[in-house]
């Protein structure tokens, strides 16, 4: 019999990456990896923000991924610091405030590893309600922009010129994976989020003709390393985290292995 | 503006515009109007601001001063100037064409036929060539019933072949459908011979009217050497003369119109 504790992991673990993985895709066609990175480093700020003022931490994270996102955005609009510079500040000033209003809790005993790294095989049946809860609100409003936002993706100043509202899409895009990053911090950790929207992705981008196929294969991919990941850290007594995302990449590996093969029959 | 019963139904108008990004003054009091119909060229050297002027027309830049007029609900069928779409998007030809518009999908392979591109359906986007993509994304703007053609030198990596059938295509277009079409170019000579109206802008308008006038008017052989001129005047004779060999003159006006 298989025990809870790996049902419910592979349950969050499931629905995080199936979410991840559409909105991953528009990460990489937009490359805006950097972005969800930043995402990523400065939820921790986030989980602080929740332990210090005593909310869900989830919660905490979304508030600090949406106020990250919402000053990338007005930042656009200025042209003497790089928005790669800006990410950079944002993402390691958000740790490092994170880690130092951490230490400042002397009454909690905090697991900085579990934020960090991820520990899903202690996901409770209220991480799993966030997990599916802001799983379907992501997926929706995808479905949603996903026209508007691919055909800004294929080229901004066509879709603009057609009448796309750019700026709504683009925030409603962020905003989602502000959420994402809240919703998969406990599968894999703030530091390897990113790795579930991107690595799936990519995995799958030479067998795929169109964006929407990309989209399932990607999820398909997603899914596959969790499972795969999650066995493996049973059998080697292994991290959780960080055997997913292993699992991954060698679906990646893989994936680029058959786009080759392919690309040299065709 | 409505009162001459030759002018066509006007779709954009652009009175008075200036447009200052930082110092730089790239656009100043030009004035110019798109009617049904009806092919308009802008041509003018590297830097005139053909494109500011375009982008400024379909509203995706601001203009500093005066106003740009859209005919309410005007729908804009929009070729930019980048010939590429990024490899890491996976996309093919009739995916692209699919979403252009609400019930686009049904209509693909009728417009592919349309712009000479059945066979390229299934093709992954990114293996096109140059003249093939542009055929692709004007299949993709018919797609939206467009009332106005916007081409932002539409010829870039084409080679004279396929520049000739191009426009022979957009001729046709306008006649069929009854679009208007905005032009930039400053390949000048084949641009002359498809237009109805040239606009010499170089962050003015230096000279504008019927293709034949432009190419004899002296701003339009300051701006672009007398070679060029001549040889303009040249290729213009040669294709409206074809049939005159006893030397009688066709006013221009008539051998040029075809759109009657």
């Amino acid at each position: 019999m298989i025990d809870d504790f790996l049902v419910r992991a592979l349950v969050a673990g499931v629905g995080v990456a199936v979410v991840a993985a559409p909105l991953g895709c528009f990460v990489v066609w937009r490359r805006m990896a950097y972005f969800g990175a930043t995402l990523a480093h400065s939820a921790l700020l986030g989980v602080a923000l929740g332990l210090v003022l005593g909310f869900d931490l989830t919660l905490g994270v979304a508030v600090s991924s949406v106020a990250v996102t919402l000053i990338v955005v007005l930042f656009q609009r200025q042209r003497l610091i790089g928005s790669d510079t800006l990410l950079g500040i944002l993402a390691h000033s958000g740790l490092a405030i994170g880690l130092v209003t951490l230490s400042f809790l002397h009454g909690v005993r905090v697991d900085l590893m579990a934020y960090l790294f991820g520990d899903v095989l202690a996901v409770t049946m209220g991480d799993i309600a966030w997990i599916y809860g802001g799983g379907a609100l992501v997926l929706a409003t995808l479905a949603v922009i996903w026209r508007p936002l691919l055909a800004l993706t294929i080229h901004e100043e066509l879709a603009r010129a057609e009448g796309v509202p750019a700026l709504r899409v683009q925030i409603a895009f962020m905003l989602t994976l502000a959420v994402t990053v809240a919703i998969a911090m406990k599968v894999v950790g703030v530091l390897l989020i990113i790795s579930l929207l991107i690595i799936p992705a990519a995995a799958v981008r030479g067998v795929s003709r169109t964006p929407e196929q990309m989209a399932i294969l990607a999820a398909a991919a997603g899914g596959l390393s969790v499972i795969a990941g999650l066995f493996a850290s049973l059998r080697w007594d292994t991290p959780s985290g960080p055997s997913i995302v292993v699992a991954a990449t060698v679906l990646f590996t893989l994936g680029l292995a058959v786009g080759a093969v392919r690309q040299a029959r065709a | 503006m409505a009162t001459d019963p030759d002018t066509p139904e006007p779709l954009v108008r652009a009175d008075g515009v200036d447009l200052r990004i930082g110092r730089t003054q790239i656009l100043s009091h030009v004035d110019m109007t798109v009617g049904r119909g009806e092919i308009v060229t802008l041509v003018g050297p590297n830097g005139a601001g053909k494109s500011s002027l375009v982008r400024v027309i379909l509203g995706l830049l601001k203009p500093s001063g005066g106003e740009v007029w859209r005919q309410p609900g005007l729908r804009v069928g929009y070729l930019p100037q980048t010939l590429s779409i990024d490899p890491v998007l996976p996309i093919t030809v009739r995916r692209l064409l699919a979403l252009a518009g609400p019930g686009a999908a049904d209509k693909t392979q009728a417009v592919l036929a349309e712009v000479g591109a059945e066979e390229l359906a299934d093709r992954p986007l990114q293996e096109l060539s140059g003249g093939e993509f542009q055929r692709v994304m004007l299949g993709r703007a018919l797609l939206r019933n467009p009332d106005l053609l916007v081409l932002d030198e539409p010829l870039r990596g084409i080679d004279l072949g396929g520049q000739l059938a191009l426009y022979d295509l957009i001729g046709r277009l306008r006649r069929s459908r009854g679009i208007g079409v905005l032009m930039v170019s400053h390949d000048l000579h084949i641009v002359m011979a498809a237009t109805d109206r040239v606009i010499c802008l170089n962050q003015h308008v230096c000279c504008s009217g019927a293709p034949e006038a432009v190419s004899r008017s002296p701003e339009y052989a300051a701006l672009f050497g007398p070679a060029a001129a001549r040889r303009l005047a040249v290729y213009a004779h040669q294709h409206d003369h074809a049939h005159d060999l006893h030397g009688h003159v066709v006013e221009n006006s008539k051998a040029a119109g075809g759109r009657a």
